[in-house]
């Protein structure tokens, strides 16, 4: 059995940890990485990547179910799911051999195995390796970086039983194309699966607690995402819970309360989608300073837990739930260490979020309603895709980029798109609130024509009443 | 083997210079000890003198060229027998890790007047940052100052002066917070901020609070030249700026007759021909013994403590063609009016040439000024940081005084003492003033 000793341990191989082992690497340091099962993590071995896979392939079959708008003609366009499915976790499998090369590469240490912390304090940290059961090793390290991530929440009633009620992960791998489909909850993860079954032909119903779908996203877009999904033919009830499963051989029939009314409606596969819990379990934290909050880790602004040395990033920890926030995170967690100076907080304002259903959906910053809380003045400007050259061509026409500024200082607060490509388009305006630019440069900025981008620009000019194409 | 020139230190804590000249051409020969180059820091102009005996191969910094960083190879010597072909393979490129800019970002950052002193005078918000730009890369020479555009939004809203905040973004930029930092810890605003940035002004009413001269005089079409700022000018800038932004000053001004001290210099210097003692060359020593009676006033401000020197260092004012330079009279209380006289007029001769090595206008405790020569009567220096204190001496003219009751005529001198309050405090000041003022008034009493 191996001790070793390194200058950072980094417990979970997801978005979160991996990218941080590789910039402590970078940094100079010693590091070990531990992963209990697939490097990469959920997201791309369950997650983001296997998904957009799967979207990918209902966005082609749209097209085709309307090649005849572009003057094409397909004859009946069908199917086969297993490849559908098969082409998804081919995606996962070579960018899971893709982080295990960039680990190598960067000489970052990788255990297979689950992570223990052992409780004692002292010059090092210690923490436990086992697989299966048996030791694989003893690590000590001057800091551990905890990032375990998180998995599907469950409802009392409504747990997932991996044949007829699913999470994300059965919900990715489906052996049959469902006639009929629940989904529960309309975060991104349940309307990401609503959009592509939807769009495969299944009926799907979506029941949201909140009184509207996207309950994160500014009050427009939700309402014109929900306006685009029903016109799909989804059903959507908000306000609406599912208040018992009711499982039949290969039916299930849920009972679902809405404005005080009770139905039923039987479906033949339920996605459950009601959020997420962090994997705080079985990690040694019990007795340590490290202080967990409903499931989730509690951090100061430079991801420090209450125990001395142990850090905690990613889905592990409060929200957003997003790869991106926990990657950015660990390197900062990391920067931090090295004591670079040129490191600064995550601010959670400036992380863009996507959701790939159909329409696209993609946002950063304040909500309009946010925006305006303690009676702060802003300007909104709105441009619908019908007004972009681009869109129209591409057969999108059907979409809205909303920008809010701050009234007085011209700072952008908050962007918000739905449309097609949005979720590429989405970082312009990333960088223009790192940069923190004013309405003024943002007017100034040449948007290439013709592209679906030109549509932020003239957000930006109709905040200011200034709007040329529409 | 070629030998790579490298950029010198000229002083410890240089970290870049100009080259001012080149006294060698590509293919002459060198030897030892020759001057092969003349380096221009801030405040002095320096030969560099060839250590190994060769060929000068190649020039690789033109000569003119400033912000030099020390260690740059500078030119190649070839060796004997060495030829020109020989350059290609030597390493030219600058050596990896120049150690003085990479390690010492804070002292570039910082005038140093005083060697190896820690009472940089610089605000205590601004730390060394290894990452962040030396502050005087963008401000107060007239060159880009880097902030968002919000961040410049913001502080023309509130009134702020953007090259007085210290910036926290990449490379010092300032930004958002910095600007709420700013605002939150109360720094000065303006007097009329902006009214509305929402219309703004046709540019040519945009004119900064501070407008540049360069930029007033072109848009009002008024005829001029523009010399180039010298190390020297910028540094005088630079530090004369911080000096009255940043120090809390008061001042105390004391009137001296000085007709005996007239009378005994005349008598000296008819009797120890050619010894030439000045009304300066008193002041300095007259300041001196006082500081050593009151040594409260021979002091600096450092944010870890207050320093009191052990010796009178008397840094003196000397104006040169580039500008001013303060040479300095160590431990001037051990040195009598003949050693000060003679030391004085050396400095003096080699500061107006340039000549003054760093060591020699670096580090005092105190300093005179004197402008009674151009008749001036009374006048207030601006401290000259990290020092406490500075003295400024006026002309000696008769003039009416009140004696036992009637009008009678002396020869009186103004002197003028700028103090750091932060150091010094009005008492402390009064009582070096009138110790001075004894000495002055009775120079027997310097020979005590």
């Amino acid at each position: 059995m191996a001790e070793t000793s390194f200058d950072l341990i980094v417990i979970g191989g997801g978005p979160g940890g991996y990218v941080t082992a590789i910039r402590a690497a970078q940094l100079g340091g010693q590091v070990a990485l531990i992963e209990r099962e697939h490097l990469g993590g959920i997201c791309l071995n369950w997650g983001c990547i296997p998904t957009k896979a799967l979207l990918r392939t209902s966005e082609i079959y749209h097209y085709l179910t309307h090649a005849g708008d572009y003057g094409l003609s397909v004859k009946e366009p069908g199917f086969d799911l297993e490849k559908v499915v098969k082409r998804s976790r081919k995606v996962a499998g070579r960018l899971n051999g893709g982080v295990k090369h960039l680990l190598k590469k960067n000489k970052v240490t990788v255990f297979d195995g689950h992570a223990r912390l052992d409780g004692t304090r002292g010059a090092a940290r210690k923490v436990h390796v086992a697989k299966d059961g048996k030791a694989v090793a003893d690590l000590t390290a001057a800091n551990v970086i905890l990032a375990t991530g998180a998995r599907a929440r469950e409802l009392p009633g409504l747990e997932a039983d991996g044949t007829l009620v699913w999470t994300y992960k059965e919900a990715m791998v489906p052996k049959a194309m469902p006639k009929s489909l629940l989904v529960i909850g309309s975060g991104a993860i349940g309307i990401e699966f609503a959009s592509f079954y939807r769009t495969l032909g299944a009926e799907v119903t979506v029941v949201e607690v909140l009184p509207r779908v996207l309950p994160v996203e500014d009050e427009e877009i939700s309402a014109f995402a929900h306006k685009a999904f029903e016109a799909q033919g989804m059903t959507l009830l908000t306000g609406a819970t599912v208040k018992a499963l009711k499982k039949d051989k290969d039916s299930v029939t849920a009972t679902i309360e809405k404005d005080g009314k009770t139905s039923a409606l039987t479906v033949e596969r339920v996605i459950s989608a009601v959020g997420i819990v962090g994997n705080v379990e079985e990690l040694g934290l019990e007795g340590t300073g490290v202080e967990v909050e409903k499931t989730h880790v509690v951090t100061d602004l430079w991801m420090a837990t209450g125990e001395p040395n142990v850090y905690a990033i990613g889905d592990l920890t409060g929200p957003p739930w997003l790869a991106h926030k926990a990657s950015h995170e660990g390197v900062i967690c990391v920067e931090k260490l090295a004591g670079l100076n040129s490191v600064h907080p995550l601010d959670v304002r400036r992380i863009p979020g996507c959701t790939y259903c159909h329409p696209q959906v993609a946002s950063i910053g304040l909500t309009e309603a946010k925006a305006r809380e303690g009676g702060r003045k802003v300007k909104v400007g709105r441009f619908p895709f019908a007004g972009n050259g681009k869109a129209i061509a591409l057969g999108d026409d059907q979409g809205l980029v909303k920008t809010i500024f701050d009234e007085k200082t011209g700072e952008l607060l908050g962007a918000h798109m739905v449309g097609a490509e949005v979720t590429e388009l989405i970082q312009g305006y990333a960088v223009a609130m790192q940069l923190e630019t004013t309405e003024t440069d943002l007017m100034h900025t040449v948007f290439p024509h013709p592209t679906l981008s030109e549509m932020m620009h003239e957000s930006v000019l109709d905040a200011y009443g200034r709007v040329i194409h529409f | 083997m070629t030998v790579n020139i490298l950029m010198p230190a000229l002083s410890p804590t240089m970290t870049e210079g100009k080259l001012a000249k080149w006294h060698v051409k590509e293919g002459e020969a060198v030897a030892s000890g020759d001057v092969l180059a003349e380096i221009e820091t801030d405040k002095a102009t320096m030969e560099v003198e060839a250590v190994d005996e060769g060929t000068l191969g190649k020039i690789l910094i033109a000569e003119g060229t400033d912000n030099v960083a020390v260690n740059t190879p500078i030119a190649v010597l070839l060796e004997e027998g060495e030829d020109a072909a020989a350059i290609s393979a030597a390493p030219a490129a600058p050596p990896p890790a120049a150690p003085a800019p990479a390690t010492a970002p804070a002292a570039a950052a910082t005038p140093a007047p005083t060697k190896g002193n820690g009472a940089a005078p610089a605000p205590a918000a601004a730390p060394a940052a290894p990452m962040a730009a030396p502050a005087g890369g963008n401000r107060g020479d007239g060159g880009r100052i880097f902030a968002s555009p919000l961040a410049r939004r913001m502080a023309k809203q509130a009134g702020l002066e953007l090259a007085a905040l210290t910036g926290s973004g990449p490379h010092g930029r300032i930004v958002k917070s910095d600007i709420e930092a700013a605002l939150a810890s109360g720094a000065p605003v303006r007097a009329a901020p902006t009214p509305s940035a929402a219309a703004p002004a046709p540019a040519a009413l945009q004119v900064p609070a501070g407008p540049g001269a360069k930029d007033m005089a072109d848009m009002l079409g008024m005829a001029y030249t523009q010399e180039p700022l010298s190390k020297m000018r910028q540094t005088i800038a630079r530090r004369l700026t911080e000096a009255k932004q940043t120090v809390p000053h008061f001042y105390l001004t004391i009137d001296c007759r000085i007709d005996e001290l007239l009378r005994v210099r005349k008598e000296l210097n008819g009797r120890f021909e050619p010894l030439k003692i000045s009304v300066n060359d008193f002041v300095i020593r007259a300041s001196a013994l006082a500081l050593k009676q009151v040594p409260a006033a021979n002091a600096s401000w450092d944010e870890s403590g207050i320093l009191l020197y052990e010796h009178a260092d008397v840094s003196v004012a000397v104006a040169t063609p580039a500008g001013l330079i303060t040479p300095v009279i160590r431990a001037a209380e051990t040195k009598g009016l003949a050693a000060i006289s003679g030391e004085m007029k050396d400095l003096a001769t080699r500061a107006r040439e340039g000549k003054l090595k760093p060591e020699e206008y670096q580090g005092g405790s105190f300093s005179v000024s004197n402008l009674g020569m151009y008749g001036i009567a009374d006048f207030a220096a601006i401290v000259n940081p990290p020092q406490g204190c500075i003295l400024a001496v006026g002309a000696g003219e008769q003039r009416p005084v009140i004696e036992k009751g009637a009008v009678a005529v002396a020869t009186v001198m103004s002197c003028t003492l700028s103090v750091d309050h932060r150091v010094v405090d009005g008492a402390v000041g009064a009582e070096f003033l009138a110790a001075f003022k004894k000495l002055i008034e009775y120079p027997a009493a310097m020979l005590l």
